[in-house]
């Protein structure tokens, strides 16, 4: 359903935009007479919801994204190459978020106060004011121009992607780390945590089997819902680092108008919100029992 | 006379708030001998929750400052360190909390919490969950094994207590403390942990520290009580000696605000006026403001702990009047 509403939307605002891929493929010296043929050979001319049915039909019949305007190869040739290295981006981000914000907002918790827990709340502050496009450019202009740490641009090696994952990271893992934070402060008020302590576990027990584990919920619900947010967070920092990406192919294709590619893009999208929208929801009744009830619709 | 198990010594416990300290707990003496019942009674905010935490280290942390002893079989509690005192808690003495309904941990099923418990004793799993079972049977959890499968939240709040009491039970430790266990639940399910409590107590041989404000569970289980006000012991001894002559006269106001049976009253009687919060320590009784007897000294001067006779004593300065009289009249 959202799906749909997405890249109806999508479609309408294109619709709307002026101009159409076939003035950026054509110059001024291509005669009147012949454009208004090529619009009419790839059905621009035709209204709204003729266009929107007919390439919705060929995803689904066909697996056919579509030809891109610009390229004259397949849609889905272009995306190919570009999906694995938007994944291994959003995906190192991801992990080094997790590894880092969780042991550290645990420990900025349960410290709270100390001079540990006050620098990481500001620090981290600090980094989830700064735009990834700017921290981006910082970074290159740092450990890339100035240390020559780190190439600047390029997708081939590990190194490459050092910094655009730092950048990427950064923002998320500074909010994850709050959130951890302020989830396990309050875990710590509960009741059964004393109880856990009064039957004589010991603290680092507790610590990890009881407070970490209620706090993970809100966690997981809010890494999975900022997962889409991490994936369009991609989408400027490629751009900054130079990596083909999905998220340059997006871009790219926004400017010179090829309306296929961005379809095809902002509908993989939308998949991906819904998924992770569904798979936040399966893992928090996972996490979490008293949800798993009303999920199963009464007990077992 | 039994062995004495827990002794408090001089306890004090103020709490750091805004604009000075709060005086929770004052100058408390109390003891608990091996295999009795000691109650501990008084309204709301009198520090009775705050004793109990205190000697299990659990006080919520940070803003507390605790003086005095705590001694646990002769050694003092206060002195021992994060490690000492895991091994002490569970195993030496239990807690069961005032509020059983957010006392269990919502993510687990409730045996695996009752197992973890007794896993801590270096037992092997299939031996600690049949052992949860037991003790399941033990507080007549009905549907042991399906309750122990449970969630804490399928279980109702008597259910939950019982949870709570097996998990304490399960490492049979010697001193139970029992934070005003029935408050959050309904009568006839507070009779029958009550029953289960008294029970545990013969089978087990544990000495049991019940907090409560209600005096007729006091009537019912104690053999010892100490009635407290404003965080101090105003008056301690045995229960029957209290029923009969209460000496200090909350402890007297406090019987007349029982419901009872036999005389027809009309209204229940009530004690004006609320507990202070004492923010500043300063000397005088703590009840003074509320007392229908109070005296000019009693604003003064801080009432003397008094025994009336070897084991029961009083904070008042009537007794000292009385005394004085019958000196006079002798």
């Amino acid at each position: 359903m959202l799906v749909f509403a997405v890249t109806l939307l999508v479609f309408s605002l294109l619709y709307m935009m002026p101009g159409n891929p076939i003035d950026i493929i054509t110059d001024r010296k291509v005669s009147a007479e012949k454009r208004a043929e090529l619009v009419h050979q790839y059905g621009y001319d035709q209204p709204l919801h003729v266009q929107y049915v007919r390439w919705i039909k060929k995803i689904v019949t066909e697996q056919d994204f579509g030809q891109s305007v610009r390229y004259k190869v397949p849609v889905w040739n272009l995306m190919k190459d570009r999906i694995p290295r938007s994944v291994k981006l959003c995906g190192w981000s991801l992990l080094i978020e997790m590894l880092l914000a969780l042991p550290l907002g645990l420990l900025a918790a349960i410290k709270k106060d100390s001079f540990y827990d006050r620098f990481s709340v500001n620090f981290t502050l600090m980094l989830t004011s700064m735009p990834s496009f700017w921290l981006g450019a910082l970074l290159i202009l740092i450990f890339a121009v100035g240390l020559k740490w780190f190439p600047i641009s390029g997708f081939e090696h590990a190194r490459n992607y050092v910094l655009p994952v730092a950048a990427l990271t950064a923002g998320s893992l500074a909010g994850t780390l709050r959130l951890t934070r302020a989830e396990v402060l309050e875990v710590l008020n509960e009741k059964y945590v004393t109880t856990a302590l009064a039957k004589g576990l010991p603290y680092r027990t507790v610590m990890f089997k009881h407070v970490l584990r209620n706090a993970l919920i809100m966690v997981t619900v809010s890494v999975f819902m900022s997962l889409p947010w991490l994936i369009s967070g991609a989408v400027v920092t490629e751009k900054i680092f130079g990596i083909p990406g999905m998220g340059n192919l997006l871009l790219n294709s926004i400017v010179v108008q090829d309306f296929p590619v961005v379809q095809a893009v902002l509908l993989l999208i939308a998949i991906l919100t819904v998924i992770c929208n569904l798979l936040s929801d399966i893992v928090i009744a996972i996490l979490d029992p008293r949800i798993r009830i009303a999920i199963g619709g009464g007990d077992k | 006379m039994s062995e004495e198990l827990l002794r408090l010594e001089h306890l004090s416990i103020d709490y750091k708030v805004k604009g000075g300290y709060l005086s929770a707990v004052n100058d408390v003496n109390l003891s608990v001998n091996r295999g009795e019942i000691l109650a501990v009674v008084g309204e709301s905010g009198c520090g009775k929750s705050t004793i109990a935490h205190s000697i299990m280290n659990l006080l919520p942390g940070g803003n507390e400052e605790v003086e005095g002893k705590i001694l646990f079989k002769g050694e003092d509690l206060r002195k021992y360190s994060r490690k000492q005192m895991e091994a002490i808690r569970g195993k030496d003495i239990g807690m069961i909390f005032q509020n059983p309904l957010d006392s269990l941990n919502p993510v687990y099923k409730t045996g695996k919490q009752v197992e973890e418990a007794i896993l801590l004793d270096g037992i092997d799993r299939v031996q600690a969950w049949n052992k949860v079972l037991e003790l399941y049977k033990d507080v007549k959890m009905p549907d042991a094994e399906v309750r122990a499968n449970s969630f804490p939240h399928e279980l109702s709040g008597g259910m939950r207590q019982r949870v709570m009491i097996a998990m304490m039970l399960s490492r049979n430790p010697e001193l139970l403390i029992a934070d005003e266990p029935t408050t959050a639940l309904d009568v006839t399910i507070e009779a029958q942990i009550l029953e289960i409590i008294k029970d545990l107590k013969k089978t087990y041989d544990t000495a049991i520290m019940l907090i409560t404000h209600n005096f007729g569970l006091v009537a019912e289980v104690a053999d010892k009580i100490a009635v407290m006000y404003a965080g101090e012991v105003i008056e301690y001894g045995d229960v029957f000696e209290i029923f009969e002559k209460p000496l200090h006269p909350y402890t007297t106001l406090l019987m007349k605000a029982l419901p009872r049976k036999t005389k027809h009253e009309g209204r229940l009687q009530t004690i004006d006026g609320n507990v202070p919060r004492i923010l500043d320590k300063k000397p005088g009784c703590r009840f003074a403001n509320r007392c229908p007897y109070a005296m000019e000294k009693c604003m003064e001067n801080t009432p003397p702990e008094v025994f009336v006779s070897e084991e029961h004593k009083c904070r008042c300065f009537l007794l000292e009047e009385q005394a004085e009289g019958k000196e006079a009249a002798e």
